[in-house]
C-alpha cells in the first residue's frame, strides 16, 4: 500500500509543475523512409539510441578536465599565487617551483577523472553494442542490430527476459490479453511485475504484428525524468485518435518477463529516454563539520591578511630606519630604488606568497581522501552486511560520513523500517464476528514475543500450557529451517536462470501459510454448502457475506500470479485456457473440470486441521519436537509437489495485499490468475469463478482506499469490492440502511477494530456495494469521459471513482501483523541513551503507532504519553503552553542535555512521550505553533506522529532542523519518506521490501533498522572523530609551519625571505606530512567497537561537536603559535651571533617542525597499529632520506637556497641534534601534561572508555554494566531500591508487572487530550511524588480549559 | 582508496547503465560479503596508550636526569670557550677609526687605515678563530639573498657571459657582464684586518693568519670553481668581464695565490654564504697553535690593524673583530646548556607533580576499574 501511496505522491509532486503542454513530439515510421538519407529522415531531428555519457573525448581531454577543475575555489587560489610568484616585484620563490604543489594535484585529479571517464566509455560501448531485433522493409521481418541504431521511429520487438532498448510504445504483444510484464528492477528496484498493455486498438486478432501498415502518427508530450508521467496520441488515417498513456509505454532498461515477445515503435531513444534522463550523477551533500571547516578556513584568510599585513608595514618602518641605502637592498633592474611605501605594498603579495599555506588548501584534498577510506571501512563492515539479500550497506552520498556521528534526532518511518513489512495475516472479524485465528498466533508465537504482552492484556488471551508452547517454539524453529532451505534454492535459481535480482517477494511460508481459524473455517465449511444455493438467489442475503468477504480479499487488489517453480514464467496455459472459455457466455466453470485436484487440496485442508487437532490434544507426547518438525516435512513435500495451484506465487505491489489473498487461500478462496480484464478464483468446492473485472480504481492517498468493479460470473449482478483503511470505509457505508443490523455489524466491527489497532496491528475494512446495470453505465460512460481526457486526467478519475464508493456494505475487516525488525527495541534504547531523539513519522492510525512504539520501547510503559488531537487551533495553544509548563521542570536534564551539559542529571520520575495526529500537525503548522511544539517535543522522551503525509513528514523534519539547529537523520524504506530522506541532513533508505525509491533518494542505504546502531554509533563516532580531529590538527599543522617563516620576517627585515629551501618546503606539505594525517583520519580508533556499542552515551561528544568546537580551533591556534614560537627561537637562541647561513639555519628548523608536527598527531592517535608505525616512521625516514639526496646533488640548482651538502653539515654536526631534542620536548610539552592530566584525572567518558578497552572482554562488559547503573540510575530501577524497601518493593513489582494501567480521558467539544500513564501504587517517595504532580497536571488543567463539558473517567 | 571512491561512484551515477547491461552484468557468483579481514574489520592490533600519569612518570624523570647533565656539559663546554670581541666602526669620536668610518664610502679611492688596540686577559691556548662581526647588516635579505648566479660562481663559462637575471642591476657593467655579479658579490666585506702582540717591551709582532680552510670544504672543491677549469691564467679566463661597481680590484686579482684567486677565493666564498641573521660574524682567519708550550694568543696587548674600506653607516652598522677559540659544539653560547638545565629541571618538577597527582588520582581510577 505503501507504494501505491508514493506512486500518487509522487505525481501530485509532479503535478505542480509548469506543464509545457504545447510542445509536442510528433512522429512516424520510419519504415516507408528506409535506405533515404539523412536529411529525408522523418524523425532526425531526435536522438538516436547511441548513449555517450562520458565528458571527454580524446582531444577534449585536457582542455575541459583543466577548466573542470578550476571551478573550485582552492585550485583557482593555487594559480593566483603561482600566477602572482611569476611577477618578479613581488615573487617569493623561483617562480617555476611555486606551480608544483598544483600541478601536482591537477594531474592526479586529472587522471582520476581519465580513468573513471574511461570506464564510462567501456560501459557506453557494451551498452551501444548490445544486440536488439529492428523490423527491416526489405528484409519484411525483425533484423539483428545493436542498440545504438535504434531510431526514434523505428519498430522494436523484444522477446522474453530481454532489456529495452529504447522507450518504446507497445503496440504487439504475444499474450492473448494484449499486455505485456516488464520488470522495473533497474529503474525503480521494485521487483514485481507491471503490465503494460497494448494501445487501444492494435490488438491484432491473430496475433501477429505488422510494421508495415501502420501509418498513424503519434503525438507524445517531450522527454522527461517522470518515470509517471506519459501521454499522447496517435492520429490515425481515418482522423480518429487514440489516446495512450504510461500503461503503454515500455522503458527503456526495463526487462520483458512473462511475455514470450513484445513490440513496438520508439518513441524516445539514446538520452532522451525516461531511464537515460533519470540517471543522475552522485549527491553532493555539504556535512555540518565541512560548514564549519569553511568558516574556519575564512579565519585563516582573516590571520593570512593580518600577517601579511604586518609583514608590508614592517617592511615598509624596517625601510624608513636607514638613513641611507643599505648595500644589501638592492636596486631593481632599472637601477631605480622603490619608495618605501611602494615596496611595502609589494610585500604584502610578497607575503601573501609566502604564507599561502596558512589557507589548508590541500585540507579540502586530504578530506576527500579521507572519506574515500572511510567509506571503504563503512561498507566493508561485515556487521552491516545483510547475508540474506547479499547486500552490504551502501554509501550513496560520498562526503558526509562524519555527519553520522553528530546526529541529535531520528525520524524514522515505521513500517518497513521499525518493522519488517512482512505482513502476516492474524485476525478478521467477519459481520461483526471476531475470529481471533488463535492457531496461526500459535504458529507465529515465537516470533512475536516483543508484543505478546500487550496482546494478553487487550486480548485476555487465555494462558497457553508452557509445554504447548514448548512444542510450537520447536515447530517454528522446523518451520524456519526449511524457509532457509527455500532462500537457499531460491538463490540458486537466480544464479542459474538469470531473471531475477532478488528473491520472489512475500513467498517466505511464516507469511504465505496462514493457520485458518477454526471456527470460521467451519463456518465458510458450511456455507460451502450454500453455494448452490448462493447460485439461485440473486440477492445477497447475510450468510453470503463470508462468500464475499473472501472473495473479496481474493479479488480486490492487484496482485500477479505466477507460478512458485517458475517464478516469472506466467502460466500461459492456463491462461488460455481460461481465455478460451472466458468468454461473457460462460459464467460458471464445470465443477467437474478439476475434481481430483480440488478433492485433493480438501483433504491437505483436512491434514491440516487433523494435525492441528492433534497438537492440542496431545500435549503429552513424548517426542514433540519431532513430530512436529515431521510434520512440517510433510507438509512442504506436500507443497512441493500439489498441482500448479497450489503452487502459485504472488506477487503484490504492497504486502498486505499478498498477506490477503494469501489468507483466502487459506480459506480455499484461491486466486488462480489475474489479466486485466478477468480475474478467476477458485472456491472451497473447486468451484472456479471466473469474474470479469469492469474497472479498477486504484489506490491512491487520499481516497485511503481501492475498489474493483466486477460482473458476478452468477448473479450477474454489478458488484464493487473495495478494501480500505477504515476510517475510509466507515465513513461511506450505508448508514441509512433498512437495518439495524447493519449498524451493530458496523459499530462490532469498529469495536474489533479498535482492538486490532491497540494490538498493533493494520486494519483494513472490506465492503461491498451492489450496483444496478443502469448505475453502472451511467458511471461507466463518466469514466470513460474521464478517461479519454488529457489535461487533469487524475482529478476526473479520482472524481469518478468517489463518485461509485458510497453507500457501502460493511463484510468485515481484518488485522494484518507487521511483526518488529530484530533488534529494534534495543536499537531504540541504545540510540536514545546516545542522547538522540527519536520520533517515528507514520501514515498509520493513532492506536497502532502508539502500541508500536510501545512495543519498540519507543514509550515505557511508565512513561506518561500525552495524545495531541484536536482541531482547534486555541485549545491547542493553551494545550501546549500547559503541557509544556507541567513537563519543564522536571525535565531540567533533558534541557541541559540540549544546551550541551556533558551528562544528564538523574531524572526522577518519568519520562513523556507525545502523539500528535497528522490533523493536529497540520492545525500547528497552520496556526504558527511550530516553537511551541517543539518546545514541548524537546521535554518529550519520544514523538510519535501518526497519520501524517509525505509532505508532513518531511516538514516536521525541516522545522526541527531549521529551528532547532540540530543535525538530523530520517529513515525510511518506501517512497512516501522520500521527502523526508531529502530534507533530512542524512537520509538512510532501508532496502526492504517497498521498492528502491527510498534507496535511490538516499545517502545510506542500509537492510535492517539494526545496523542503524553501529552506523551511528560506532562508524558516526568514528568518522566524525577522526576527521574532526584530522581538520584541527591540519589547521593546526600549517599555522605552525607557516608560523615559522614569518616569525623569522622580524630577523630579515620583513623581505619575505625563507630560511628553508622551498623544495623541502613542498615536500613538507606533498609529502612528509601529508599521509600520516590521511592514515590518521582514516583509521584512527579512539574507542573500539565494543565499548561504542555498549556505551552509547559515548556518542554524545560527537553530538556537541566535542571535537571540533570554535574553542578547540583556537586552543589549537594557540598551540601552533606556541609550538611555531619554540621551534623558532630555540635554534635562533642556539645559533644566533654566529656564522651560520640562511639555509643551514633553516634545516634544523624544518627538522623540528617535522618531528613536533608528527609527535604531535603521535600525541593525538590512540591506537597503534602496524601501519600507524609504518606511516609515521616512513615519513620520517623519507624526510632525511630526500633531504639528504637533494643537498648532495644540488649543486647549483635551485637558486638562491642551494642546499649543496647543507643538510650533511647539519648531520656532522652534535648541535644540531641537541636543537631537534630540546626543541621538540619544549614544543610539545604542554600540549602532551595536558593530555597526560586529561587521562589521569579521566574526566571525560572518553578517556574513561579507552581505559576500559584495555581491560579484557568480560572485566570491561562488566564495567560497561557497572558504568550504566552509574551514570542514568533511572534506566536500571532496581539500583535504587535500598534493602530496607525491599518488602515494599516487591509489593511495588508486583503492581508493576500486572500493569494496572489508568487511562484518564478528558474530551473537550472539539479537542481531545488524553493522559495515558502507568499508575503505580508504590511505596516509594519518587513515585509518591510523582503521582501528586500528576494530581496537580490534572487540576490544571481543567482549571485552564474552561471548555470542559464533561470529564469522562474511565478505566479497565 | 582511490578505486574504492571510484566504485562508489559507479553506483550511483551509473545506476542504470550497468543494471541496463542486463544479463550479463547482473547477478554474478560473488558474495558481496565483506572479507573478515582484521583489516578491514578495523580489529588490526593496536597499541593503545594512554596517557596518565602513571605510564608517563618515567619519562619525565628519565628526560630530566638526561637533560640536566647534558645541559651542564654544554654550559661548562661554552664557558671555556674564550672569545674576544673588539668593536672598530668608529662611532664614537674618541674611536681610533671614527675618521675613518666618516669619511669612507664605497667611492673613495684611497685605502683608510686605522689602528684598535686592545688587551687580552686570558690568554687563548687552543687554535684560535678569527672572524670579523658585522650587525645589522641584513645579508638574508630576500631580494639580496637572490642577487647571485650560482652557475656562473660554478665556473659555468656561459653564465660567466651571461649572468642570471637574477644579477640585475649588479650584472653588467659599460656593456660588459660582471664577474662576480649580484649584490652580494657587490658589497663582499673588504676590511683587511691584520693582528699584532704587543710585547712587554713594546716590539710589535704580527700574528700570522692562516686564510686557507676558512670556507666549507665542500664549497670550496664543488660548488665554486673558476671557469676554464686547471687554468690558473685568471686573467685571461675572466678576459671580457668586468668587476662588480664596489670593487676595486677585478676577481682575478683577489690573491696571488692561484689556489685562491678569482671564484674560489676562500674570503669570497665565506661572504657568498650569506647569514642568516642580520648580526653574523664571518670566519676571517685562523691563528693556529703553534706548539703545545705557549698559547696560541698569550695574554697582553694587541693591536688590529685595519685598512677601512667597507663603511656600514648607511645602515647604522657596526664591524667588529672576534677572537674565539672553539669547541665541539661552536662557537661560544650558553644558551643551550641553560635551556637544557631550565627543561631537565622543569621536566623533573612535572614529574614530580604528576607523581603526586599519580597518587592522589590514578589510585581512585584505578580501584574504580577494578570491581570488587
Amino acid at each position: 500500500m505503501g507504494s501505491l501511496e508514493v506512486w500518487s505522491l509522487i505525481k501530485q509532486g509532479w503535478r505542480r509543475k509548469p506543464e509545457q503542454e504545447d510542445k509536442v513530439r510528433r512522429l512516424i515510421s520510419n519504415l516507408p523512409y528506409e535506405d533515404l538519407r539523412r536529411k529525408y529522415q522523418p524523425n532526425r531531428q531526435y536522438a538516436n539510441n547511441s548513449i555517450k555519457t562520458t565528458k571527454y573525448t580524446v582531444w577534449s581531454f585536457i582542455p575541459m578536465n583543466l577548466f573542470e577543475q578550476f571551478h573550485r575555489f582552492a585550485n583557482v587560489y593555487f594559480v593566483v599565487i603561482a600566477m602572482l610568484n611569476f611577477v618578479p616585484i613581488v615573487n617569493a620563490f623561483e617562480p617555476g617551483v611555486a606551480l608544483i604543489p598544483i600541478c601536482v594535484i591537477l594531474i592526479l585529479t586529472a587522471i582520476k577523472d581519465a580513468w573513471e571517464d574511461f570506464r564510462r566509455y567501456q560501459a557506453d560501448k557494451q551498452l551501444n553494442n548490445m544486440p536488439c531485433s529492428i523490423y527491416s522493409r526489405k528484409e519484411k521481418d525483425f533484423v539483428s542490430k545493436c542498440w545504438k541504431d535504434v531510431r526514434v521511429g523505428d519498430f522494436v520487438k523484444v522477446v522474453c527476459n530481454e532489456v529495452i532498448p529504447a522507450d518504446i510504445l507497445l503496440l504487439h504483444s504475444s499474450d492473448p490479453n494484449g499486455v505485456c510484464h516488464i520488470e522495473t528492477a533497474n529503474l525503480d528496484g521494485e521487483t514485481n511485475l507491471k503490465q503494460r498493455q497494448i494501445v487501444r486498438g492494435f490488438a491484432a486478432p491473430d496475433g501477429s504484428f505488422q510494421p508495415e501498415y501502420f501509418s498513424s502518427i503519434i503525438y507524445c508530450e517531450k522527454p522527461s525524468n517522470n518515470l509517471n508521467r506519459f501521454k499522447g496520441y496517435l492520429d490515425k488515417p481515418d482522423k480518429k485518435k487514440i489516446g495512450f498513456g504510461k500503461e503503454n509505454l515500455l522503458l527503456r532498461g526495463c526487462t520483458v518477463r512473462n511475455t514470450d515477445e513484445a513490440a513496438g515503435i520508439v518513441v524516445y531513444a539514446g538520452h532522451e529516454t525516461k531511464a537515460m534522463l533519470n540517471n543522475k550523477g552522485p549527491r553532493y551533500k555539504r556535512s555540518k563539520l565541512e560548514r564549519k571547516v569553511n568558516t574556519d578556513v575564512l579565519f585563516c584568510v582573516a590571520l593570512l591578511f593580518i600577517m601579511c599585513l604586518i609583514g608590508a608595514l614592517g617592511y615598509f618602518i624596517w625601510l624608513e630606519t636607514f638613513p641611507d641605502i643599505p648595500p644589501f637592498v638592492p636596486p631593481d633592474s632599472n637601477n631605480n630604488y622603490i619608495s618605501p611605501a611602494l615596496s611595502g605594498f609589494y610585500m604584502f603579495f610578497t607575503m601573501v606568497i609566502l604564507l599561502q599555506v596558512l589557507i589548508p588548501i590541500s585540507l579540502y584534498v586530504s578530506i576527500e581522501l579521507i572519506k574515500v577510506g572511510q567509506i571503504f571501512f563503512i561498507t566493508n563492515d561485515i556487521d552491516l552486511y545483510d547475508e540474506e539479500t547479499d547486500s552490504r550497506i551502501q554509501c550513496r552520498a560520498l562526503n558526509i560520513t562524519e555527519d553520522l556521528g553528530q546526529i541529535k534526532y531520528i525520524f524514522s518511518d515505521k513500517t518497513g523500517t521499525l518493522t519488517e513489512n512482512k505482513m502476516v495475516f492474524r485476525r478478521c472479524s467477519v459481520m461483526g464476528i471476531e475470529y481471533c485465528h488463535r492457531e496461526n498466533a500459535l504458529r507465529l508465537g515465537a516470533q512475536c514475543e516483543t508484543i505478546s504482552d500487550d496482546e494478553d492484556i487487550v486480548f485476555q488471551k487465555p494462558k497457553v500450557p508452557s509445554r504447548l508452547q514448548y512444542r510450537q517454539k520447536k515447530g517454528i524453529s522446523s518451520l524456519r529451517r526449511s524457509q532457509s532451505a527455500r532462500t537457499h534454492m531460491g538463490a540458486r535459481y537466480q544464479s542459474e536462470v538469470f531473471t531475477i535480482t532478488n528473491e520472489v517477494a512475500f513467498s517466505s511460508p511464516l507469511e504465505t501459510d496462514v493457520a485458518p481459524d477454526r471456527r470460521l473455517l467451519r463456518v465458510t465449511c458450511d456455507e460451502k454448502t450454500q453455494i448452490q444455493e448462493w447460485c439461485r438467489v440473486s440477492h445477497c442475503n447475510g450468510s453470503a457475506s463470508f462468500m464475499d468477504f473472501f472473495l473479496a480479499l481474493a479479488i480486490c487488489n492487484t496482485v500477479v500470479v505466477s507460478t512458485a517453480m517458475l517464478p516469472r514464467q506466467r502460466v500461459s496455459r492456463l491462461q488460455s485456457l481460461l481465455k478460451r472459455m472466458g468468454s461473457l457466455s460462460h459464467i460458471v466453470n464445470s465443477f467437474q473440470s478439476i475434481p481430483e485436484k480440488s478433492s485433493k487440496s480438501r483433504s491437505s485442508l483436512k491434514d491440516v486441521k487433523e494435525e492441528e487437532a492433534e497438537d492440542y490434544s496431545d500435549s503429552g507426547s513424548n517426542n514433540p519436537s519431532r513430530r512436529n518438525s515431521s510434520a512440517s516435512h510433510h507438509s512442504e513435500e506436500e507443497r512441493g509437489t500439489v498441482s500448479d495451484p497450489n503452487g502459485l506465487c504472488y506477487e503484490a505491489e504492497s504486502p498486505d495485499e499478498a498477506a490477503l489473498v494469501y489468507a483466502a487461500k487459506a480459506y480455499g478462496f484461491t486466486l488462480l490468475a489475474r489479466a486485466p480484464d478477468r480475474v478467476t478464483v477458485r472456491l472451497p468446492q473447486g468451484a472456479v469463478l471466473s469474474f470479469e473485472v469492469l474497472d479498477t480504481l486504484a489506490f491512491d492517498s487520499t481516497r485511503k482506499r481501492m475498489s474493483v468493479v466486477v460482473r458476478h460470473p452468477i448473479t450477474r449482478e454489478v458488484v464493487i469490492y473495495t478494501k480500505g483503511a477504515d476510517s475510509a470505509i466507515m465513513e461511506l457505508l450505508d448508514c441509512h440502511g433498512r437495518s439495524n443490523k447493519r449498524k451493530k455489524i458496523a459499530s462490532k466491527t469498529q469495536r474489533h477494530l479498535d482492538l486490532y489497532a491497540s494490538a498493533g496491528l493494520r486494519t483494513l475494512c472490506i465492503a461491498k456495494k451492489v450496483l444496478s446495470e443502469q448505475a453502472y453505465d451511467d458511471w461507466a460512460s463518466i469514466r470513460q469521459e474521464a478517461e479519454s481526457t488529457i489535461d487533469n486526467r487524475e482529478e476526473l478519475l479520482m472524481e469518478t471513482a468517489v463518485h461509485l464508493e458510497t453507500n457501502l456494505t460493511l463484510l468485515g475487516a481484518t488485522g494484518i501483523e507487521d511483526r518488529l525488525q530484530d533488534d529494534v527495541p534495543a536499537t531504540i534504547a541504545a540510540l536514545r541513551e546516545a542522547g538522540i531523539q527519536v520520533w517515528v513519522l507514520t501514515g498509520d492510525k493513532n492506536e497502532t503507532a502508539v502500541n508500536i512504539a510501545y512495543s519498540c520501547r519507543l514509550f515505557n510503559q511508565g512513561d506518561m504519553v500525552f495524545t495531541l488531537n484536536t482541531d482547534s487551533r486555541s485549545i491547542l495553544d493553551c494545550t501546549l503552553g500547559e503541557v509544556r509548563r507541567y513537563t519543564a521542570p522536571s525535565q531540567s536534564w533533558s534541557f541541559q542535555s540540549i544546551v550541551g551539559a556533558v551528562m544528564p542529571t538523574e531524572s526522577t520520575g518519568p519520562t513523556f512521550g507525545l502523539v500528535i495526529e497528522g490533523r493536529t500537525l497540520s492545525m500547528v503548522f497552520e496556526a504558527h505553533l511550530q516553537m511551541k511544539l517543539l518546545e514541548l517535543a524537546r521535554h518529550c522522551r519520544s514523538v510519535l506522529c501518526c497519520r501524517v503525509t509525505p509532505l508532513q513528514k518531511s516538514a516536521v523534519v525541516k522545522l526541527v532542523r531549521n529551528k532547532l539547529k540540530v543535525m538530523t537523520l530520517s529513515i525510511g524504506d518506501g517512497a512516501n519518506d522520500v521527502n523526508m530522506i531529502q530534507t533530512a541532513d542524512i537520509g538512510i533508505g532501508i532496502s526492504g521490501q517497498e521498492g528502491m525509491q527510498a534507496v535511490m533518494a538516499s545517502d545510506f542505504a542500509i537492510t535492517h533498522f539494526k545496523h542503524l546502531k553501529k552506523l551511528l554509533l560506532v562508524h558516526g563516532h568514528w568518522c566524525y572523530s577522526r576527521l574532526a580531529k584530522m581538520v584541527i590538527y591540519f589547521f593546526y599543522k600549517n599555522v605552525m609551519y607557516v608560523n615559522l617563516l614569518f616569525w623569522y620576517q622580524f630577523y630579515c627585515g620583513f623581505s619575505g625571505t625563507a630560511m628553508i629551501d622551498y623544495w623541502l618546503m613542498i615536500f613538507f606539505n606533498l609529502f612528509f606530512t601529508s599521509t600520516p594525517p590521511i592514515m590518521f583520519g582514516i583509521m584512527d580508533r579512539d574507542i573500539s567497537a565494543e565499548t561504542l556499542l555498549g556505551l552509547p552515551e559515548l556518542y554524545k561528544t560527537g553530538q556537541n561537536s566535542e571535537f571540533y568546537k570554535r574553542a578547540t580551533f583556537w586552543i589549537v591556534m594557540l598551540d601552533a603559535f606556541y609550538q611555531s614560537l619554540v621551534c623558532f627561537f630555540i635554534p635562533y637562541w642556539t645559533y644566533q651571533g654566529s656564522d651560520i647561513d640562511i639555509f643551514t639555519f633553516g634545516t634544523p628548523m624544518n627538522t623540528v617542525s617535522l618531528f613536533t608536527i608528527l609527535l604531535h598527531l603521535a600525541i593525538e592517535i590512540k591506537s597503534w597499529t602496524a601501519i600507524h608505525w609504518g606511516f609515521m616512521v616512513g615519513s620520517v625516514l623519507l624526510y632525511f632520506i630526500v633531504a639528504l639526496i637533494f643537498s648532495a646533488i644540488c649543486i647549483n640548482c635551485n637558486p638562491p637556497s642551494n642546499p649543496y651538502w647543507i643538510m650533511e653539515n647539519q648531520m656532522a654536526d652534535p648541535v644540531f641534534y641537541l636543537v631537534c631534542i630540546i626543541t621538540t620536548v619544549v614544543a610539545l610539552l604542554p600540549r602532551y601534561i595536558i593530555r597526560v592530566l586529561q587521562g589521569t584525572l579521566a574526566l571525560s567518558p572518553l578517556v574513561q572508555a579507552r581505559k576500559l578497552d584495555r581491560l579484557s572482554t568480560e572485566a570491561r562488559d562488566q564495567q560497561i554494566k557497572n558504568w550504566k547503573s552509574q551514570r542514568s540510575p533511572s534506566e536500571v530501577p532496581t539500583n535504587l531500591v535500598s534493602p530496607v524497601d525491599s518488602f515494599s518493593n516487591s509489593f511495588e513489582q508486583s503492581f508493576y508487572n500486572s500493569s494496572l494501567e489508568r487511562e484518564i480521558r478528558i474530551s473537550f467539544p472539539s479537542c481531545s487530550l488524553s493522559f495515558r500513564l502507568q499508575f503505580l501504587f508504590c511505596t516509594n517517595i519518587q513515585y509518591r511524588s510523582e503521582s501528586t504532580s500528576f494530581m496537580k497536571l490534572f487540576a490544571l488543567c481543567i482549571s485552564s480549559l474552561k471548555y470542559c463539558s464533561f470529564l469522562d473517567f474511565t478505566s479497565y | 582508496m582511490m578505486a574504492s571512491s571510484y566504485n562508489a561512484k559507479e553506483e550511483d551515477g551509473h545506476h542504470s547503465v550497468s543494471a541496463a547491461s542486463g544479463p550479463s552484468a547482473g547477478p554474478s557468483a560473488k558474495s558481496k560479503k565483506p572479507d573478515n579481514t582484521a583489516f578491514k574489520q578495523q580489529r588490526l592490533p593496536a597499541w593503545q596508550p594512554i596517557l596518565t600519569a602513571g605510564t608517563v612518570l618515567p619519562a619525565f624523570f628519565i628526560i630530566g636526569l638526561i637533560f640536566i647533565p647534558i645541559g651542564i656539559g654544554l654550559f661548562v663546554t661554552s664557558n671555556n670557550i674564550r672569545e674576544f670581541e673588539v668593536d672598530y666602526t668608529g662611532v664614537d669620536a674618541s674611536s681610533p677609526c671614527f675618521t675613518c668610518s666618516q669619511t669612507y664610502s664605497w667611492n673613495s679611492s684611497i685605502p683608510c687605515k686605522c689602528a684598535v688596540s686592545f688587551s687580552l686577559e686570558q690568554p687563548f691556548e687552543s687554535n684560535v678563530f678569527m672572524y670579523y662581526g658585522l650587525s645589522n647588516f641584513y645579508q638574508n635579505h630576500r631580494r639580496y639573498v637572490k642577487s647571485r648566479d650560482d652557475s656562473q660562481l660554478n665556473g659555468d663559462k656561459a653564465s660567466l657571459r651571461n649572468p642570471s637575471k637574477e644579477c640585475e642591476p649588479y650584472r653588467s657593467h659599460d656593456n660588459k657582464p660582471i664577474a662576480p655579479c649580484g649584490a652580494i658579490a657587490n658589497s663582499l666585506f673588504n676590511d683587511t684586518l691584520e693582528l699584532f702582540y704587543i710585547d712587554p717591551n713594546g716590539t710589535r709582532t704580527q700574528i700570522p693568519l692562516v686564510k686557507k680552510g676558512i670556507a666549507w670544504w665542500t664549497d670550496k672543491h664543488v660548488k665554486f670553481r673558476n671557469p676554464g677549469g686547471n687554468n690558473f691564467n685568471l686573467t685571461v679566463v675572466f678576459q671580457g668581464t668586468t668587476k662588480p661597481v664596489n670593487w676595486r680590484k677585478y676577481v682575478y686579482e683577489l690573491d696571488t695565490d692561484p689556489e685562491n684567486n678569482g671564484f674560489v677565493n676562500e674570503d669570497f666564498i665565506v661572504w657568498m654564504r650569506t647569514a642568516a641573521l642580520p648580526t653574523f660574524r664571518k670566519l676571517y682567519r685562523i691563528i693556529q697553535k703553534k706548539s703545545n708550550m705557549t698559547p696560541t694568543l698569550p695574554r697582553g696587548n694587541y693591536t688590529l690593524d685595519v685598512t677601512y674600506n667597507y663603511p656600514v653607516r648607511s645602515f647604522e652598522g657596526r664591524k667588529r673583530m672576534i677572537l674565539s677559540t672553539i669547541s665541539w659544539m661552536g662557537g661560544k653560547n650558553p644558551f643551550l646548556g641553560i635551556a637544557y638545565i631550565t627543561v631537565g629541571s622543569v621536566c623533573f618538577f612535572l614529574g614530580v607533580v604528576l607523581l603526586i597527582i599519580h597518587h592522589k588520582y590514578g589510585n581512585r581510577n584505578n580501584s574504580a576499574d577494578i570491581p570488587n
